[in-house]
């Protein structure tokens, strides 16, 4: 039997900046990491797609926790760079002839620019002024999505091809999965490490004391415009996830409400963290899915009030919002370090 | 020996619509000195600091650092040619934990841009490791080992009035500026920042200009100072020079003398 340090003890920096602290969270993130290669084998296929859906999300809200939760813009135009960047990388597949590996990070790009273009106005504006510019990208975006029908195919929509290596085709709820899990996995490390350096930090510094920040050598309107376009980067990428998931893209799917369900997933989750973004992730898309089987359910077993209780879904969805913000309203990830600090000591209680 | 000039304050007027906050204010700091700004409630320190750190643009005169006019740089630049300051009421990222604070002083310093910082590959982290040695030395300095992993906001008044000194050495700045760094402390506490300041000044070479309200402090430890009323400088010299002004003694301290000689 090995004897193990009683407490934690590093020696060197490199150590002491490790993002996985322990061998026990090392572990479990990598057998974490592995079952969700697993999944798919055992799970059906609703199951699968519905984690893919989850992934779409978590890279999404990693992307609007960027701006909103490190560097505290609000931005109330998340679904329209989705839309963005779906149009964009169907757009580059479909006519330009590209592969979907090249198209999707040029999407991204182009997603990127059109957020700076409408990050620009943090230059002047702070908080709820700032967020109703971005509300304006929001329905300026839904307009051309509508009207610059040679990209979109404006009301008729258009469609998505799958990516191809060779002759593969991802167009399996598998294929689908394995793809968009993976660059969800990429999506997280690379938040955490930006997180965790120099122009994450600056960020951060921004939200938390824009003024100091700039005393401190932060130039404050090139980090602000910096946080829009990796978020709209990130929303990019989503967007052409989003694409590959449904193989058909509308204006209708990049509403205001895919906006504010990205902003409601990360206040839930919790505001500039990354593990808030993949609970926020899991939660905004789980909820409405479970409240369907339920309400389903009870309708089943009382038939006659059963169309009352279906319209009751989307009242239970705002009242467990509202309940989750008045008593987690540091979000998920909040609640999930307390319950690992109640769990490092058991049983002793200190 | 007569020190070289390091900052120079040349005829610098301030309005804030018909207020004049200063009006043609000229003085100069010298190279490694503790150069105090004085006056009354109201009498324009802060504003003075604030033109220097650049957060205020005055409409006329003209700053000078290290020979480079600094009057219409962003703050940003001026952090990058050395000048750091800690602020009145304190202004840490309280969401971020003392070391994180302290890395954002090293930012000027940092090469690693988002994509490299992203990846987090060989030169971003040998970089991160490098900065951290630098900033653990001035938590060492500084007597703050023991919060270093706390949240900011989390901490008592004494202490982060302390990690905000930190945060501004991290920038390794050649001027430091202080606005009241004993506000609101007790008299240990006040005799610690005293002794930090003297450390940074003496042993770092780093040069202090400090508003403060507290003359003991103000006189024990200044080299020269300024005094200020309404906007305009009433007197300038050593302590003692000020100490015996008959203009600073009957329009700052309303006659008695005895206010300078401390507690």
């Amino acid at each position: 039997m090995s004897v193990a340090h009683c407490g934690d003890f590093r020696q060197t920096y490199r150590e002491d900046m490790k993002v996985l602290e322990t061998r026990f969270i090392r572990v479990s993130v990598g057998a974490f990491v592995v079952l969700l290669y697993l999944f798919p084998l055992a799970a059906g296929n609703y199951l699968t797609s519905t984690v893919t859906t989850i992934a779409i999300a978590v890279i999404g809200a990693l992307g609007i926790n960027i701006v909103t939760g490190f560097t505290g813009q609000i931005s109330l135009g998340h679904g329209a760079f989705m839309g963005v960047g779906a149009f964009a990388c169907s757009y580059y597949m479909r006519v330009a002839h590209l592969p979907f590996w090249v198209a999707m990070p040029a999407a991204g790009i182009t997603t990127a620019a059109v957020g700076m273009v409408f990050g620009l106005p943090s230059a002047r504006l702070k908080g709820l002024y700032l967020a109703i510019a971005t509300l304006a990208a929001q329905f300026i975006l839904q307009y051309l999505f509508v009207h610059m029908d040679f990209v979109t195919g404006g009301s008729n929509g258009i469609v998505s091809p799958p990516p191809e290596i060779g002759s593969f085709a991802f167009d399996g709820d598998r294929s689908k999965y394995y793809l968009t899990v993976t660059i969800a996995v990429m999506a997280v490390l690379f938040t955490t490490n930006l997180i965790r350096s120099r122009d994450g930090r600056a960020f951060i510094a921004v939200r938390d004391h824009y003024l100091s920040a700039e005393i401190m050598g932060v130039p404050l309107f090139k980090y602000r415009l910096l946080s829009f376009a990796i978020s709209a980067f990130y929303a990019g990428i989503a967007g052409s996830l989003w694409g590959v998931y449904t193989g058909y893209l509308s204006a209708e799917q990049f509403t205001i409400a895919e906006s504010i369900n990205y902003l409601a997933m990360i206040i839930i989750g919790g505001l500039g963290s990354v593990l808030g973004s993949i609970f926020g992730a899991i939660f905004m898309t789980l909820l409405p899915q479970i409240l369907t089987v339920g309400t389903g359910a009870l309708a089943g077993i009382f038939p006659k009030i059963g169309f009352l209780i279906m319209s009751f879904k989307e009242g239970i969805f705002g009242l467990i919002v509202i309940l989750f913000l008045i008593f987690e309203p540091d979000g998920l990830a909040h609640r999930w370090r307390l319950i690992k600090s109640y769990w490092k000591l058991f049983p002793f209680s200190y | 020996m007569e020190r070289p000039v390091q900052l120079a304050v040349e005829n610098i007027s301030l309005r804030f619509g018909g207020v004049m906050a200063l009006g043609g204010l000229g003085f100069s700091v010298r190279k490694g000195e503790i150069f105090s700004i004085i006056g009354p409630n109201g009498a324009g320190k802060t504003s003075m600091l604030n033109c220097v750190s650049g957060r205020y643009h005055p409409q006329k005169g003209s700053i000078a650092f290290d020979g480079h006019d600094i009057t219409h740089r962003p703050p940003a630049a001026r952090a990058r040619l050395g000048i750091a300051r800690t602020f009145q009421n304190i202004a840490l990222f309280k969401g971020m934990t003392v070391l994180d604070n302290l890395l954002i002083g090293r930012h000027i310093h940092l090469k690693s841009g988002f994509l490299r910082g992203g990846f987090y590959l060989g030169p971003c982290q040998k970089e991160e490791i490098e900065h951290r040695r630098f900033v653990e030395d001035i938590v060492d300095f500084l007597e703050i080992e023991h919060i270093r992993k706390r949240t900011v906001g989390t901490l008592a008044y004494g202490l982060q009035k302390r990690v905000e000194l930190a945060r501004a050495l991290a920038l390794n700045p050649k001027l430091i500026l202080l606005d009241e760094p004993m506000a609101g402390m007790n008299l240990e506490e006040t005799e610690d920042m005293v002794r930090f300041i003297l450390d940074i000044n003496q042993e770092r070479g780093i040069t202090v200009i400090l508003v403060e309200h507290d003359m003991g402090v103000v006189m024990d430890i200044s080299d020269r100072l300024v005094v200020l009323n309404f906007g305009e400088k009433i007197g300038e010299g050593t302590p003692e020079e000020v100490q015996a002004d008959p203009e600073v003694i009957k329009a700052y301290l309303g006659g008695e003398a005895s206010v300078f000689l401390g507690r």
